[in-house]
């Protein structure tokens, strides 16, 4: 280079000091994320309004999957419902059966026998260490991790697999009765769930080796996605983001439900509530579940085999021997089927602890055989609400792990 | 009326006595139909009231009660972390002017709830910084959970022809 000095150090070194402080003249770019995008496992459209790489503001635009699942609810039986139900929250479905059944069952004042209490704790938590593991899983695969992920969902698939014992089904399970469930263990769940929890839990140790203290990953989730306590209450933020900023709200403690109160489990909490904490949260609720899980196998050991749906003749279907058999049986089991319960005319709420949060439905009844109501209350959708909130001022790339972590499931956001 | 034991109810009859049109505690969930216009005054109490802080509002959603009037009822679900009580408040607005105030400026939340129920019941909410549709999409025609809306209806913008 000629005289020694190239020409860009030159021009610098000649420029006026006013002009090097004066700002070059810049404009917010808007950014249109999705509605489908490879770095979030979720049907969603994002606005992003960019100064450089900071988000200066956030619209979120929910309700491509919307599908009318209370329009539907509304034109069927109460029994109708209940495959719908499996569709909010995919990875979880028999959370929603579950909050859905015990409304109904509110509404009709019925009790289940305790072995289906039992049953539906199982139930239930197996669910939450399936979904769990896809929200952990799926976050390292949106960071560009691969294996922990391969790891996570191995893990989920021996969840599914005893979901599929139980039920027949691995995603959709219709598990769940009004007043019941479909049918009890079967005869080899005991050992298989044995077996398969002792190989979650290696899976899961596998998980946390590679990605717990992971410099990058921690350096990723550490500090981003902050919702204040302050403002997870305000907007009635519930779940694991509630309680990683320290508040232990859980309704399995709070306001226990089947069998809860019996069974001894640790609400986990976080302390300042950003990305990383709601992740340790999340394993940690792993662990709690897995243990729930063995107290239920060792309890409906104990109960031994019988019946696990409610006598009531509203919601019993008879057993099949006498329906071939007898008029009255045979008529019961017609009405039963094409019509089903008469819910007596009111109105009830019912809240469970799904895997995100507060799970409600909200059902009004006429009296008539058909929902006049079904409200459900999505966890998913009302945490995804204070997202801007969460990003204000945060770098783009800090959208994913925080997304990741709301855990919006569309089917349920959207319903 | 009674309070059937749910210290809220007891205190809006004490406090607020002009603003509740019933109460009910049936299945256990206590529940107090107020009116319209004091919605606001309704919730600031629960809210704020030493003993009652219902701090969190969990779910407003609402029910179309076609052919009676008012034909609309809005449904708040309020919980208090501190009590660990609920409380359901409901209000009816009327079909010719389905409007009532929004409840953001008290529970930031209620900003896409409200937005859920303009949107698929068409109830207006005054003063909401907001009120956009949040699950259909703009150029929808009609609030689909509507009892008058069929279930079968065609939109313009989707099926043969488009």
């Amino acid at each position: 280079m000629a005289g020694g000095r190239n020409s860009l150090t030159e021009r610098v070194l000649d420029t006026p000091e006013d002009d090097l402080e004066r700002d070059l003249h810049t404009e917010h770019h808007v950014l249109n994320m999705g509605p489908s995008h490879p770095a979030t496992h979720g049907t969603v459209k994002f606005l992003i309004e960019l100064d450089g790489e900071t988000i200066v503001a956030l619209d979120i635009q929910v309700g491509y999957l919307h599908r009318g699942f209370e329009k539907e609810c509304e034109s069927g039986t109460w029994y109708q419902a209940i495959p719908y139900t499996d569709r909010l929250n995919y990875n979880s479905a028999i959370l929603a059966n579950i909050g859905y059944c015990m409304a109904v069952e509110k509404l009709l004042e019925v009790d289940v026998p305790e072995r289906c209490l039992w049953l539906r704790v199982l139930a239930c938590e197996l669910s939450r260490v399936g979904d769990h593991l896809t929200r952990c899983g799926a976050a390292c695969l949106e960071l560009a991790a691969m294996t922990p992920f391969l790891y996570g969902i191995e893990a989920r698939e021996l969840v599914w697999d005893l979901q599929e014992l139980l039920c027949g089904a691995r995603v959709t399970s219709n598990y769940i009765r009004i007043g019941g469930v479909k049918h009890g263990l079967p005869a080899d769940f005991a050992v298989a769930c044995r077996e398969s929890i002792a190989k979650v839990r290696a899976l899961l140790d596998d998980f946390e080796a590679v990605v717990t203290s992971n410099r990058i990953f921690v350096d990723r989730l550490k500090g981003t996605g902050m919702l204040s306590k302050e403002d997870c209450i305000r907007y009635a933020v519930t779940g694991p983001l509630l309680r990683a900023v320290g508040e232990p709200l859980d309704l399995r403690k709070d306001q226990p439900y089947l069998v809860y109160d019996e069974i001894d489990f640790d609400v986990p909490i976080g302390e300042v509530g950003d990305n990383y904490d709601r992740y340790l949260v999340c394993m940690e609720e792993v662990q709690q579940s897995l243990r729930i899980v063995e107290q239920c196998l060792d309890k409906l050991e104990k109960l031994g085999p019988g019946p696990v749906n409610s006598e009531d003749p509203r919601v019993r279907w008879p057993a099949k021997g006498r329906v071939f058999n007898q008029m009255e049986e045979l008529i019961q089991q017609f009405k039963s089927v094409t019509e089903g319960p008469r819910v007596p005319e009111g109105e009830g709420y019912l809240a469970i602890e799904s895997a995100n949060g507060e799970l409600g439905f909200y059902l009004v009844s006429d009296g008539s055989a058909v929902p006049y109501k079904v409200r459900c209350r999505p966890p998913s959708l009302i945490n995804l609400a204070p997202m801007p909130l969460m990003l204000k001022g945060a770098l783009l790339a800090d959208l994913i792990p925080t997304f990741d972590f709301i855990n919006m499931v569309g089917g349920e956001c959207d319903r | 009326m009674e309070d059937h034991g749910s210290a809220a109810l007891r205190s809006l009859l004490e406090v607020l006595p002009d603003t509740v049109l019933e109460t009910h505690a049936r299945l256990g969930d206590a529940t107090a139909c107020v009116d319209p216009t004091r919605i606001l005054t309704v919730l600031r109490h629960l809210r704020d009231e030493p003993g009652l802080e219902f701090d969190m509002l969990m779910d407003l959603c609402a029910v179309d009660f076609l052919g009676s009037e008012p034909r609309f009822e809005v449904v708040y679900h309020l919980y208090s972390l501190a009590h660990k009580h609920r409380v359901r408040i409901k209000a009816r607005v009327p079909e010719a002017a389905p409007e009532i105030d929004s409840a953001v400026s008290l529970y930031p939340g209620a900003n896409w709830m409200e937005r859920e129920v303009f949107d698929l019941y068409g109830v207006r909410f005054t003063d909401h910084p907001d009120l956009r549709r949040l699950l259909l999409y703009e150029e929808f025609e009609g609030h689909p959970l509507r009892k008058d809306y069929a279930k079968e209806k065609r939109q313009p913008l989707v099926g043969p022809g488009n």
